[in-house]
């Protein structure tokens, strides 16, 4: 069977926002980032002082940094761990060895059926349509990645995969798949989730999860949770697997907490996440529970060559999505308009890197260049910069497109001759001035559709700026 | 190309990366003792308190995430906060108890009512009860760790999870309790467990919703002062 995926759009990112924009479903449903995400985060931060909040901040990207400079030292150390306490780790450099691993080790175990915690890193590759494709049952069990996959969509947020839907959205397709009376209220569709998953977890052959960390000190993986599902999927299958980045390894325990304290706070406005779970090897002798296999699939697919390059910064990225939240163009447009799994501030540094900036040009100029997300990063990566990083490569590899071109020969004309740029400027002024006064703004111009086509373009009050200075300083 | 060929092209993809060849010297020298030593980042302050008051902070952060707490002076009190407890909530007096020799101090034979079964939970067990490796003072939560005392699932299968927790067991921060398993072994229990408040999702329109999977009910007894 040849696996169903779901085309990339990142190439079409400005199609993909004007029909997210005209989209009123959506942005219902957009809505909710502005109501409860960023108030909680407010909340959750005020209860710690702000110096310690900046000193765990610090603490956090050194550690981080650090790893990365010494991450073949970490990774070799957490393998040995692993296989000392009855556990094996699968090095893959690519996605296909990732999937090809995975379905090699459910054949291992005569597996049919696997329960999925949230993965990212699974959705990165397909994981669901190549196990599908391999007569294999991949169940996702986190509510947002349940409802996803109920309904073949990809996640568009990084931590709330179904943010793009509403309550009835989830009721209606809920009562098509479960074939049960249609309910509205989210306690009930909760509780129904609940009802129809908890069986599963039982009948599953393998549990797999992604991991928060992995700790090199003690060759364990660690998940952050609220759900419980991802705990309910790694203790009752016989087989767990973790599937993970390179760039999830830390090297201790302390350091796996100092993350964990920044990543609640910051992701959901938690003090902390309702589950922190730690897991190393195999179930011990003696144990009633657990699982008697313990596998980490290890990928690559790309990241190492990031490292000693102007893009090493994003290795830092913990996944908490609060450049998401707090970013204007992906609360407008929601985070299918990104076109692949990593949406937001984030997924336009990421994605560039992991499927090639021919694949997704468009994505780092999906910015105002607000700075907020770089502002609001608890790993202090420079999002805006890393964004106008991959124009420039873009740039470089096709050249801007000949009306942006044409134009800016046009202003470098007029610029370089002072007595015409005073008559241009000082006329467009009074012209716009005069035409606009009134509303103060134009929501439409001549020659400007590109930039009144999405928002107004202010009225231009009294003289130029040249002009006001020389009235100011009398000289030019 | 997984296995030993995947190894050698990651290890050498980031090495080639890093310009260098397999980290050696002082360099090495720096990260073992890093693994060795795992000196202790940041701790927030808030927790660094005498036992009473990290008790007490340890109850408020464990209430402000919707668990709920009973404090009770005495050992012989523990049977009857539970029973209380469950009768509150309109729940039955069969519970699956953790087969832990630490909690056979409680006297639960002495409430007529409560019927203890001590295993790991099925379906249909509603209320499972448990120890604790200790409490965390700084968010209210509790360290788990499995054995063949504590069984994992006892945490997450039944929709209401009870948790005795000793007053002397409260410590200020997640380390102090690492360092608790540290001292017990050089090898990590299979499962480790940081638990704050009952299980709960924001997934349907962000709007909290108390158990989604796990317990949707965590209560903590803790017993002393």
């Amino acid at each position: 069977m040849t696996p169903v995926i779901p085309p990339t759009t990142s190439h079409v990112f400005r199609d993909n926002s004007v029909k997210a924009l005209a989209n009123p479903q959506l942005q219902r449903a957009l809505s909710n980032i502005r109501r409860d995400f960023v108030d909680s985060r407010g909340r959750a931060l005020a209860d710690l002082p702000e110096e310690e909040y900046a000193a765990l901040k610090a603490e956090a990207k050194a550690l981080k940094d650090h790893t990365l400079a010494h991450l073949d030292f970490y990774l070799e150390r957490f393998a040995a761990k692993v296989a000392e306490t009855g556990g094996e780790v699968h090095w893959c450099a690519t996605a296909a060895e990732a999937r090809e691993t995975i379905i090699a080790l459910c054949k291992r175990y005569n597996a049919k059926t696997i329960a999925k915690g949230k993965s990212m890193v699974g959705e990165e590759i397909d994981l669901n349509a190549y196990l599908e494709a391999a007569g294999l049952r991949p169940i996702e069990t986190d509510l947002g990645e349940y409802i996803i996959q109920m309904k073949g969509d990809r996640p568009s947020h990084i931590t709330a995969p179904a943010i793009h839907l509403t309550k009835e959205d989830v009721g209606d397709l809920f009562a098509e798949k479960h074939k049960r009376p249609r309910k509205s209220e989210i306690p009930a569709l909760v509780g129904e989730a609940r009802e129809m998953l908890r069986p599963r977890y039982h009948e599953a052959d393998i549990g797999l999860t992604g991991a928060n960390f992995l700790i090199a000190e003690t060759g364990s993986s660690a998940i952050i949770t609220n759900e419980g599902n991802g705990d309910l999927s790694q203790i009752l299958p016989r087989a767990h697997i973790v599937l993970a980045s390179i760039d999830k390894i830390v090297p201790t325990l302390e350091d796996a907490l100092t993350i964990s304290r920044i990543l609640a706070r910051t992701s959901s406005g938690q003090e902390f996440t309702v589950y922190t779970t730690f897991s190393t090897g195999v179930r011990r002798a003696g144990d009633v529970d657990g699982p008697a296999a313990f596998h980490v699939v290890l990928l690559d697919n790309g990241r190492s060559k990031l490292l000693g390059t102007k893009q090493e910064p994003i290795l830092r990225c913990i996944r908490c999505a609060a450049c998401l939240n707090h970013c204007p163009v992906y609360k407008s447009v929601g985070g299918h308009a990104y076109g692949w799994v990593y949406t937001g501030p984030m997924g336009a540094v990421i994605t560039p890197a992991l499927l090639g900036i021919e694949r997704s040009g468009p994505l780092p100029n999906a910015s105002t260049f607000c700075g907020r997300c770089e502002a609001i990063c608890p790993m202090s990566i420079p999002l805006p910069s890393l964004m106008r990083h991959w124009r420039e490569t873009e740039y470089e590899r096709k050249g801007a497109p000949a009306a942006y071109r044409h134009g800016l020969g046009l202003w470098a004309f007029v610029a370089k001759r002072p007595r015409l740029y005073a008559l241009a400027t000082g006329l467009g002024a009074r012209v716009l001035g005069c035409f606009g006064r009134g509303r103060g703004r134009f929501s439409a111009l001549p020659l400007a559709g590109g930039w009144t086509g999405t928002r107004d373009f202010p009225a231009p009050e009294g003289a130029t700026f040249r002009a006001q200075w020389r009235a100011a300083h009398g000289r030019g | 190309m997984s296995g030993t060929d995947g190894k050698a092209a990651i290890l050498g993809n980031i090495r080639r990366a890093l310009g260098r060849g397999e980290l050696s010297g002082a360099a090495r020298a720096e990260c073992e003792a890093r693994l060795k030593e795992h000196p202790s980042n940041l701790i927030p302050a808030r927790s660094k308190l005498p036992k009473a008051e990290q008790v007490e902070l340890f109850v408020k952060m464990a209430e402000a995430v919707k668990a709920s707490v009973t404090r009770v002076a005495r050992d012989e009190d523990v049977p009857g906060a539970l029973v209380g407890y469950l009768k509150g909530q309109n729940l039955p007096s069969d519970v699956v108890m953790a087969p832990d020799a630490s909690l056979d101090r409680y006297g639960w034979q002495s409430e007529r009512m409560l019927s203890v079964r001590r295993g790991r939970p099925e379906d249909a067990d509603q209320v499972g009860v448990t120890g604790a490796l200790c409490g965390v003072a700084e968010t209210g939560t509790l360290m788990m760790a499995s054995g063949p005392d504590h069984p994992t699932t006892l945490n997450f299968m039944p929709e209401t999870h009870v948790v005795v927790l000793r007053a002397e067991q409260v410590v200020g921060a997640y380390e102090e309790g690492f360092n608790i398993l540290r001292a017990r072994g050089a090898t990590l229990p299979r499962t480790v467990n940081l638990v704050t408040g009952p299980s709960r999702t924001g997934d349907i329109e962000q709007k909290i919703e108390l158990g989604a999977h796990g317990p949707r009910r965590l209560h903590i007894i803790v017993v002393g002062d």
